[in-house]
């Protein structure tokens, strides 16, 4: 429950149509991403904290005030809630220009002050001279920056973004990633992302929430879901390829190591304090906590967790190599990304036959 | 020419219009936007008249709306006359008749409206009413003229139910199409000639209006969806 007035918490359930179970918490001046795969229930989850669709069940509140509240039979309309919506494709009023879209926007403050305020932030997201433009004359950017400035105008209590970048290309994306960024800095109210790109969540997150077929699977720090994922459902969502079985062979609580068999190998993780010595487990590694070694240099790596490979493929994507390699003594392949310049320095190819160490802080044991 | 039957005619149709199009104004936005059970055959009962001939529509209009009928003594006890036989009759049934010319192409222009666009325009705090006149009216006004041209043109030139509920009261129901009939009864073919060119010139004038707005309508739709 929220303490502090600005918070928007949040405790949706739904079982027919479009299925959603979702508890969270956005914190005033945070940025919450709602990541998952398409047709998962977050743009209906955007729809419901604005108003523009009832739950079936559940709390939206913000601050103090409930905007829904099934048992007391609250409803805000999304007039009343007064949040700031900037939807996938920005929504923008075809027939009004880029200053009317912004004006639109502001019929709770005096006529007079409109105008000059619809101009003030229609500068402040960087539209100098162009507020006389119909949005079919804009191009994808700057629609994407005027359905800002329009929801950003009202002094909204919570700002909304669906899917922001989704529909603006690669150098406007990387564009108003900064912008966000920046804007991030000089507002104070809670702001709920959905994205389905992770980077997004990454990049331009505090917080995220995990939501997959109606179900939330994790919230967190973008980085710790990532890192650290509860289930293997979340692993894989997260882009996760390397989730492998092994037991649990050792405790050593005092260097904090819990040691797994993986295949023949030994492997060394972060210590899990709950699990028993012979208990079967999942564990996942992200990218970055495989290291390769270099064979033309002839360096060792040091660290615990070596593992011999056999390259079985390699695809250069731009300048990334994803390779697939077969573990020794391990019937599992391993997958991992490096970067072209890296994989031609330490010669790696299909069928070499190398060294890869694995990062035991990196090691994430799963929940069953 | 008969001037009368042409100018009863225009008034007919402004009429009807003016009746018909607020409210297949409000009639089309729900259909587009609400889904109900019973939602298709709320939308096929709207287009009877269009596979249902005049005559008959005219038929159950003069039965249903008669001083023999209850609901027909009703009306003639709060207007103080008959519908039948009577302009205001005219008017029933041309609504009646043209409700799926006005309700389809308005209809259709209220579906083409993004969500997106929708959902925007309540999260910027405007009132429905508000949003009907400010954002959705300016877009779907192709679709409201077409209407309003394809309604106007039709009474004009509607003759069934015309015949049947109003008859051939000069002045009060003689419309032009039954002008020109009762014309070529009389063997008064130059009359019935200039009469039809009339109605042929507007006819031929509303159909390339109405067919230019539709690919301006069609075009601004995908504009948007872009």
């Amino acid at each position: 429950m929220p303490e502090i007035v600005g918070d928007l918490y949040c405790r949706i359930k739904q079982d027919k149509h479009i299925k959603l179970d979702a508890e969270f918490v956005c914190k005033a001046g945070e940025v919450l991403a709602v990541v998952g795969p398409s047709g998962g229930g977050k743009s209906t989850l955007l729809r419901m904290i604005a108003g523009l669709s009832h739950p079936e069940s559940g709390v939206i509140r913000y601050g103090e005030r409930d905007w829904f509240n099934d048992s007391s039979k609250v409803h805000l309309s999304p007039q009343q809630r007064h949040l700031g919506y900037v939807p996938q494709h920005f929504g923008l009023f075809p027939n009004l220009t880029a200053l009317g879209n912004v004006v639109a926007a502001l019929d709770h403050i005096p006529k007079a002050e409109r105008v000059p305020r619809a101009k003030e932030w229609l500068e402040r997201v960087n539209l100098h001279g162009l507020p006389d433009r119909l949005p079919a004359n804009l191009s994808g950017g700057q629609r994407q920056r005027v359905a800002l400035a329009r929801a950003l105008a009202r002094e909204p209590s919570v700002l909304l973004l669906d899917e922001p970048f989704s529909a603006v290309d690669r150098e406007t994306r990387e564009r108003l990633y900064l912008e966000l960024a920046r804007l991030k800095l000089q507002l104070s109210i809670p702001v709920i992302m959905v994205t389905h790109d992770l980077n997004e969540a990454l990049l331009l997150a505090d917080n995220m929430i995990l939501i997959s077929q109606g179900k939330m699977l994790q919230q967190g720090v973008p980085q710790e879901v990532l890192t650290r994922p509860r289930t293997e459902a979340v692993a894989k969502q997260m882009g996760l390829r390397n989730i492998f079985d092994a037991h649990v062979i050792a405790q050593e609580e005092e260097r904090k190591i819990t040691w797994l068999k993986f295949g023949e190998h030994h492997i060394a993780s972060t210590y899990f304090e709950s699990l028993e010595v012979g208990a079967k487990v999942r564990w996942v590694i992200p990218n970055q906590g495989i290291r390769f070694n270099s064979i033309k240099q002839g360096r060792l790596c040091r660290s615990f967790n070596k593992l011999e490979i056999t390259i079985d493929s390699m695809l250069t994507m731009g300048e990334t190599v994803r390779l697939i390699a077969s573990v020794k003594g391990v019937k599992h392949q391993i997958h991992a990304e490096v970067s072209l310049h890296y994989a031609n320095k330490i010669a790696l190819a299909v069928g070499v036959v190398t060294e890869v160490a694995l990062k035991s802080e990196l090691i994430h044991i799963l929940e069953s | 020419m008969d001037w009368e039957a042409l100018l009863l005619s225009m008034k007919l149709s402004s009429v009807t219009v003016l009746i018909l199009i607020p409210f297949a104004i409000i009639v089309s936005r729900f259909l587009a936007y609400r889904q109900f059970r019973g939602k298709s055959w709320v939308e096929a009962l709207i287009m009877v008249p269009l596979v249902l001939p005049p005559t008959v529509i005219g038929y159950y209009l003069l039965v249903g709306l008669g001083s023999q009928s209850w609901l027909g003594q009703l009306l003639e006890g709060i207007l103080g006359h008959q519908l039948v036989f009577n302009f205001s009759g005219l008017v029933v049934a041309s609504i009646v008749v043209n409700i799926p010319f006005a309700i389809q192409p308005i209809q259709r222009a209220f579906e083409a409206v993004p969500e997106d666009v929708r959902d925007a325009a309540a999260c910027c705090g405007m009132s429905r009413m508000k949003v009907l006149f400010k954002i959705e009216l300016p877009m779907v006004w192709p679709g409201v003229l077409t209407a309003l041209v394809l309604c106007f043109s039709h009474v004009l030139g509607e003759f069934g139910v015309v015949l049947m509920m109003g008859g051939n009261i000069a002045g009060e129901t003689k419309t032009i199409a039954i002008s020109i009939y009762d014309s070529v009864q009389a063997f008064d073919f130059a009359s019935a000639g200039q009469m039809s060119l009339v109605l042929l010139v507007f006819a031929v004038t509303v159909l390339a209006f109405t067919t230019s707005l539709s690919r301006r309508m069609g075009a601004a739709h995908v504009s948007r969806r872009r």
